[in-house]
């Protein structure tokens, strides 16, 4: 069945139209553009060329499956507001994966090391967590920075680092960097959640992982206007 | 059909989710979920607290307006969504969340503006609207005079507020004498039991000169500091502040600017229709000021009932009807927001 992945937490916006049988997961079409400011411009005519080159209509679609950051707030509510609409007016199941995990899904089955996957939060922090073999997360998704995440590296015996903002503090994080992988992938989105797409589990409401609470003071009392 | 059209419109531009179902002229839903609340301890709109709050409430929403109008998506001849002016980030998630119903449903999209669709709201009311006509909108983000020739595209801005919008002076004036946000129904409240002419605040922008440089534009910032300077000696001199009366006179001060010049501006272009909206136009002193110069002036006043003069999405779907009808080709699938889009550009 079709499925359409969609992930805007990061500067870049990308789509996917992906095929999912019962042992495999195939990707039909997908788009992605680097914009950190672009994501409300971006996505829809996306989604509109994926479905067309998969030759498809949103009426064929089965599930939509969207990355729920962590990720800069104003872009990641595009995605979920967009994959919200798409999932009431088709009346299918949404999904939220958590976006770095799209990105941690180029950790190995076999593989038995520990990676590192960061994007950029952008205040000097980073968004991360920390995957080992089968793409599985070993950290809850925490914003920090640099130095903080350098500390996690060592102590968590991190030896390989993927990500957008891996690679801005490369020098920082002091761990090597993967050049692939620095966006999620819309397919490897789908791919996280294709048990789920399987077994048709209940859709999900897509809550943002914001990770940091609204910029906001409660206001001082009115300052004099008269002089004293 | 064609002349009736159906459309769904969707308000986030500020801190009200707002889905509205119109049909021609006809209003068959309005749903409306608000962040008020949130914002109260910071004493105005917080833009983050107010984004995150539409993302929660827009599905709901929309779910409850299709239901209350008894019309599925598929029923829909458009979608209309505000593109702007407004918050960044709160718009982006109305216009992220129209383009996803748009995709879906294979519906055209029309992205407009707030400003107009203030005015298109009094249609569902009084019918269609004699052009031209002029338009004073006011609210906690907007203060201006406009020229609407004609409603899907001819509209022009003949002044705006210089510094502070008047619901903004609300606000600032209820904190100062301890009453909640948002200030105006507090504010109007108080005032019922004040004399509007107990203490003469300034009427910015009316002297000869400002007059002459300034025919239609608006400043509240000045009331406002004058309200401030007023109760402050008040309070030093350890004398009690008689709240109604500043209220009322506050208001009057407000009230008789905005519907001065509106009506100064109705003779000046000759134009006979005065439609007041905005959530100041629930303002009571407000409403009774310009029925009575209009009456004088000899111009028919159209002030839709409060609940549509604040934001909603009714207003969005009238706009949007009324472009469909008007044959007003859609917006691309690749429309931005535009926390800035100028009053004339109706649709983006």
């Amino acid at each position: 069945m079709l499925v359409l992945g969609l992930d805007t937490a990061t500067a870049s916006t990308t789509a996917a139209v992906v095929e999912v049988t019962a042992d495999r997961v195939v990707g039909r079409a997908e788009r992605s553009a680097v914009d950190p400011r672009g994501h409300a411009e971006l996505l829809a005519p996306q989604v509109a060329a994926v479905l067309a080159e998969a030759g498809a209509g949103p009426a064929d679609l089965r599930a939509v499956v969207a990355g729920t950051g962590p990720g800069p707030f104003t872009g990641l509510r595009v995605g979920l507001a967009t994959a919200a609409a798409i999932g009431q007016a088709l009346g299918i199941p949404t999904y939220g994966v958590c976006s770095l995990d799209a990105i941690g899904a180029h950790a190995d089955e076999h593989w038995n090391g520990r990676m590192l996957v960061a994007t950029d939060a952008r205040r000097g922090e980073l968004y991360w967590a920390v995957y080992t073999g089968g793409a599985v997360r070993v950290t809850e998704p925490a914003v920090s920075s640099p130095e903080v995440v350098a500390g996690e590296v060592v102590r968590l015996g991190v030896s390989v680092a993927m990500g957008e903002g891996a690679h801005r503090y490369a020098d920082r994080l002091r761990v090597g960097v993967r050049d692939e992988g620095r966006y999620p992938s819309a397919y490897a989105l789908v791919d996280v959640a294709a048990d789920r797409v399987r077994r048709a589990a209940p859709g999900e409401p897509l809550v943002p992982r914001y990770l940091r609470r609204p910029d906001a003071a409660a206001p001082r009392p009115p300052k004099p206007v008269l002089p004293r | 059909m064609p002349n009736e059209p159906l459309v769904l419109g969707i308000e986030t531009s500020c801190d009200e989710t707002g889905v509205g179902v119109v049909r021609g002229h006809t209003l068959l839903a309005d749903a409306l979920a608000s962040s008020v609340e949130e914002h109260a301890r910071f004493g105005g709109v917080v833009p983050e607290v107010a984004s995150r709050a539409h993302l929660a409430a827009i599905v709901p929403t929309i779910r409850r307006a299709l239901a209350q109008a008894g019309v599925t998506l598929a029923d829909l001849d458009a979608i209309a969504v505000t593109a702007g002016p407004g918050l960044a980030g709160a718009l982006l998630v109305g216009v992220a969340a129209a383009k996803g119903y748009a995709v879906a449903a294979d519906k055209p999209i029309y992205g407009v503006n707030h400003l107009a669709a203030h005015v298109a709201v009094d249609t569902l009311e009084h019918g269609p609207l004699p052009e031209p006509a002029l338009a004073l909108l006011v609210s906690g983000g907007h203060s201006s005079l406009l020229l609407v020739d004609d409603l899907a595209g001819g509209v022009s801005a003949l002044g705006s507020t210089i510094d502070d919008a008047a619901g903004e002076a609300f606000d600032k004036v209820a904190r100062l004498l301890g009453l909640p946000f948002p200030g105006g129904p507090p504010i109007d409240r108080a005032a019922r039991d004040g004399d509007p002419a107990a203490i003469a605040f300034p009427r910015g922008l009316t002297g000869s000169r400002d007059r002459a440089a300034h025919p239609y534009d608006f400043s509240f910032s000045g009331v406002k500091t004058a309200v401030a300077r007023w109760v402050e000696a008040r309070r030093r001199a350890g004398e009690p502040v008689p709240v109604p009366d500043v209220a009322a006179s506050f208001q009057e001060a407000v009230a008789d600017v905005l519907t001065a010049k509106a009506v100064a501006a109705c003779r000046a272009h000759g134009v006979s229709t005065l439609v007041i909206g905005g959530g100041v136009a629930a303002n009571s002193r407000l409403r009774w000021l310009a029925q009575r110069r209009c009456e004088a002036a000899g111009v028919t006043l159209r002030t839709p009932r409060p609940a549509l003069c604040t934001d909603n999405g009714a207003m969005v779907a009238a706009l949007g009807s009324y472009l469909v009808a008007a044959g007003a080709p859609p917006s691309r699938l690749d429309l931005p927001a535009d926390s800035a889009l100028p009053v004339t550009t109706v649709t983006v």
